[in-house]
């Protein structure tokens, strides 16, 4: 066994907040041998990314490398001068980001942007740069790989972006690339393409590699071994299969049961009985392109429909439509079986409030510069009137079933943790009393083991109180977690519904499948099989996945 | 390409209604002035009769809205009116000063906005650095200042005690580029350090603002030099307020030089203006104001395409 590539010993990495340092990696120590992928893993915070940049010899703004060394081939990243690390990154060691959309330069074409490493770095001129991005191209399976690199970033979709971020790390044939999370930002089938270029494209040059994900099924595609990391601490480190069969530490043990969250349902009265119902519902945007295209869903009392699909398949837009933000071309929505006006402003106050909506980020959604009980109190004066002792009471009330205390009465937004966040946005609509809940991927945002905690919350609230959820999400764990009917949306349509069962036991509509065969799952086998499950599905037609 | 064209198209648009707008204002705040040009014209030996007659002579007798139709009208096809002063056609009179107004701004705006990029790329690249403060301080000092204060104080100092720039600025059609250059040497130096600050403060701004992106960190992470980043990744996303407040100082180089021109006494049409103004020549008021607005609407319109154009999405539609 030659030395090994990369060694980081009692890595210590404070960052600058509320006028004081405070550590964020606590002396994280791991090696890495050449050719090798190591796979960190951990929810936000636990300073995964900071390691993985901390190994560029990279801290960003606000943060700083306390102490503990970096041993890149023999260079101490952590100590190195400015113009030695500038040598170093991009030609030996390079990044591969969350978001390509975000760190390709919207300035300029994919080509300059790619050939810009190895020409400022003498590694090779622009002609010889320009045929190794062609090839490149070519070996990631872009489409044109002969004049894609001619486009702009934003003439480009996010997945093929993403594989020419992954081309151009490789542009100087590095030793090391930092993956930060490269697939999290794409929908369910294309992350697998991502996924499978990056795999090959690591596999045939020999790059050694750090993976950095918080999706444990992600990283065991991947990773020959995985650090799983909390807090800036190690938990523990291991082979991957052995990881992923046998974990020794609970934490771990606790990331690879997020995906099961069981459910009971109670006794409730009324269940079943229609409360929302869709019909063939078309609607467009301004510009006149269909967004939605004879849509048409029901939900009824006490029950949660999970609507399901990619970014782009009408799900939020159907959101819009039944809360009247976006007044359809055609069709109806029946709430109890009345007719709704097509806009909110034409509804009574009695009907907006028995519709409630929680959205996807919590932070925008809550005014800063209120308090947690006039977040919540707001509603209770609006639609019922209630002050002073009356509505502190209810706030107190409703804070309760959040299972927050009264003690976050006073707190601002910005004292909340994510969680927190979404529980107060949860009492909001509570307050209301509203009899339909739409949640807009509620859990998106949020690290798995609190999201988990949120979907438990939302099922307990509906067994106390009976409330209807209809459930906008790309995640299909969560889909499997919590809901009793399922409505698939493709391209504006939808492509099959039913009960979740149904839904979700073969044969599936041939879309479905392929929604739910690109959910990874904690196998590491499971990659190449799902591929060749597509080229079939590919091959009869099904879906066109290279667009 | 469509949507560019009928972008600018509407933007064009916008400017004509502006223009209109303006006129109207124009001509109302004359004729909301005290007395009018048939007392001025008679000052002292202004009886009923005679003030009467000569309104009769030069149709201000007839009512309002007709008057504005017909300067509106004589306009459009290019007819300015006539000074009432010097009895000789507007145009003749605007037009060699309006060579020279341009002629000034140019000369400034050209040394002015590349000193202000330029400094605003170091002060961004040295941020917080004695550089960047020193810059800072210095431009906005001479924005504080009124620009005639500034004026002065050069006079006194390269004209007065070490005569290097002359302090009159006259210009004359018989005098060669070079002399007319040196001629204009303090005036445009005055309005360059009055414009230098704001650009200067707007490029140091707008590329702070895009330093925070993703793709900053990206280029960091490529092993990218400072400058580089700064010049390459930063800068050509920076360009569209940089863009608006170029346009937002040329429109005040050419509106703004009134003082500038009245101190040094530059035959200028802010001089014009002035004149006209005390000598109560109203229809070269009108004609000049007009002139002024003009400049500035299609100067702001100049800004809008540049910085459509300046961002790729739009000129490289999908």
């Amino acid at each position: 066994m030659s030395e090994p590539l990369l060694v980081i010993k009692d890595l210590v990495i404070e960052g600058y907040q509320e006028e004081q340092w405070n550590g964020i990696v606590h002396g994280v120590s791991l090696s890495l041998n050449r050719g090798e992928v190591l796979g960190i893993i951990g929810e936000s915070g636990a300073g995964k990314s900071t390691i993985g940049i901390a190994s560029m010899g990279y801290a960003r703004p606000g943060c700083r490398i306390v102490s503990g060394s970096i041993n890149f081939d023999g260079v101490d990243m952590a100590m190195a001068s400015e113009d030695r690390l500038r040598e170093m990154r991009g030609v030996r060691v390079a990044y591969v980001a969350q978001s390509a959309a975000a760190s390709f330069n919207p300035a300029h074409r994919i080509v300059q942007q790619f050939t810009e490493t190895p020409v400022v770095h003498k590694v090779m001129g622009f002609g010889a740069a320009e045929q190794k991005s062609k090839d490149l191209f070519k070996s990631m399976d872009l489409p044109d790989p002969e004049n894609i690199g001619r486009r702009f970033p934003h003439q480009v979709s996010g997945g093929q972006l993403q594989r020419a971020m992954v081309a151009m790390a490789m542009s100087c044939d590095p030793d090391l690339i930092i993956f930060d999370e490269p697939t999290t930002a794409l929908d369910v089938t294309t992350q697998i393409e991502v996924l499978a270029a990056i795999k090959d494209a690591i596999r045939e040059h020999n790059t050694a590699a750090l993976y950095i994900t918080h999706d444990l099924a992600v990283v065991s595609q991947i990773a020959d071994r995985i650090m799983v990391l909390r807090y800036g601490n190690e938990v523990e480190t291991g082979e991957t299969r052995q990881m992923i069969e046998n974990p020794k530490e609970d934490y771990t043990r606790e990331l690879l049961s997020v995906r099961k969250v069981h459910q009971d349902k109670a006794d409730i009265e009324g269940l079943g009985n229609d409360i929302l119902t869709v019909k063939n519902i078309t609607a467009s945007y301004g510009n006149g392109v269909r967004v939605l295209e004879d849509v048409s869903m029901a939900v009824t009392k006490g029950t949660t429909v999970a609507v399901v699909g990619e970014s782009g398949s009408g799900k939020s837009t159907t959101a819009r439509v039944i809360t009247g933000l976006l007044p359809p071309e055609m069709g109806e929505i029946l709430f109890h079986g009345e007719p709704l006006a097509p806009s909110f402003k034409d509804r009574p106050q009695d009907q907006l409030r028995r519709i409630q909506m929680i959205y996807q980020m919590a932070d925008v959604a809550l005014n800063p510069r209120q308090k947690v009980k006039d977040v919540i109190g707001r509603p209770l004066e609006l639609y019922f009137g209630l002050k002073g002792d009356a509505k502190k009471a209810r706030v107190k009330e409703l804070l309760e079933k959040i299972e927050l205390g009264e003690n976050y009465m006073d707190r601002f937004p910005s004292e909340l943790s994510g969680g927190e966040k979404q529980r107060v946005c949860i009492a909001r609509a509570l307050a209301a009393e509203p009899e339909l809940i739409i949640c807009d991927e509620v859990t998106s945002a949020l690290d798995q083991l609190v999201a988990k905690g949120i979907l438990k919350l939302l099922q307990d609230l509906q067994n106390d109180l009976g409330v209807s959820y209809l459930f906008i999400t790309h995640d299909l764990a969560t889909v499997k977690a919590i809901s009793d009917e399922i409505v698939v949306m493709y391209q504006g349509k939808v492509v099959e519904q039913g009960p979740r069962d149904e839904i979700l036991t073969p044969p599936h509509h041939d879309y479905t499948d392929l929604l739910l065969s690109s959910v990874p799952e904690m196998d590491p086998d499971w990659l190449d099989g799902v591929l060749e499950h597509r080229k079939e599905l590919e091959a009869r037609g099904v879906v066109n996945l290279r667009t | 390409m469509d949507q560019l064209i009928a972008m600018v198209a509407k933007r064009l648009a916008f400017g004509l209604v502006t223009l209109f707008v303006i006129s109207l204002i124009i001509f109302l705040g004359v004729e909301l002035l005290p007395g009018d040009l048939a007392e001025a014209l008679m000052g002292q030996a202004a009886t009923d009769e005679n003030v009467a007659a000569i309104r009769a002579q030069l149709g201000l007798d007839r009512p309002a809205h007709t008057r504005y139709l017909e300067w509106i009208g004589n306009l459009m096809s290019g007819d300015l009116g006539t000074s009432l002063a010097t009895k000789r056609p507007i145009a003749d009179l605007l037009g060699g000063r309006l060579v020279n107004t341009l002629f000034l701004a140019s000369v400034a705006a050209i040394i002015a906005i590349p000193i202000a990029i330029t400094l605003g790329v170091l002060a961004a690249l040295y941020r917080e650095s004695w550089f960047d403060k020193t810059i800072s301080m210095v431009t906005l000092s001479f924005v504080s200042f009124p620009e005639f204060f500034i004026a002065y104080i050069l006079i006194y100092f390269l004209a007065v005690e070490f005569n290097v720039f002359p302090s009159f600025s006259k210009s004359t059609a018989d005098m060669t580029l070079w002399q007319q250059l040196y001629s204009i040497s303090l005036p445009a130096l005055t309005l360059i350090l009055v414009v230098i600050a704001q650009m200067m403060r707007m490029t140091r701004a707008a590329i702070l603002s895009v330093i925070a992106s993703p793709y900053i960190e990206m280029a960091t992470l490529k092993g990218m030099s400072r400058p580089r980043i700064i010049v390459f990744h930063a800068f050509p996303n920076a360009l569209s307020p940089v863009i608006n407040v170029i346009a937002l100082n040329l429109a005040y180089l050419v509106v703004g030089v009134v003082v500038v021109e009245v101190v040094f006494g530059y035959p200028g049409v802010g001089q014009l203006l002035v004149d006209s103004v005390s000598k109560r020549d109203l229809p070269v008021v009108q004609a000049s104001v007009l002139v002024f607005a003009s400049t500035y609407v299609l100067l702001n319109l100049l800004a809008d395409v540049l910085s459509i154009l300046a961002n790729p999405k739009l000129r490289h539609p999908k």
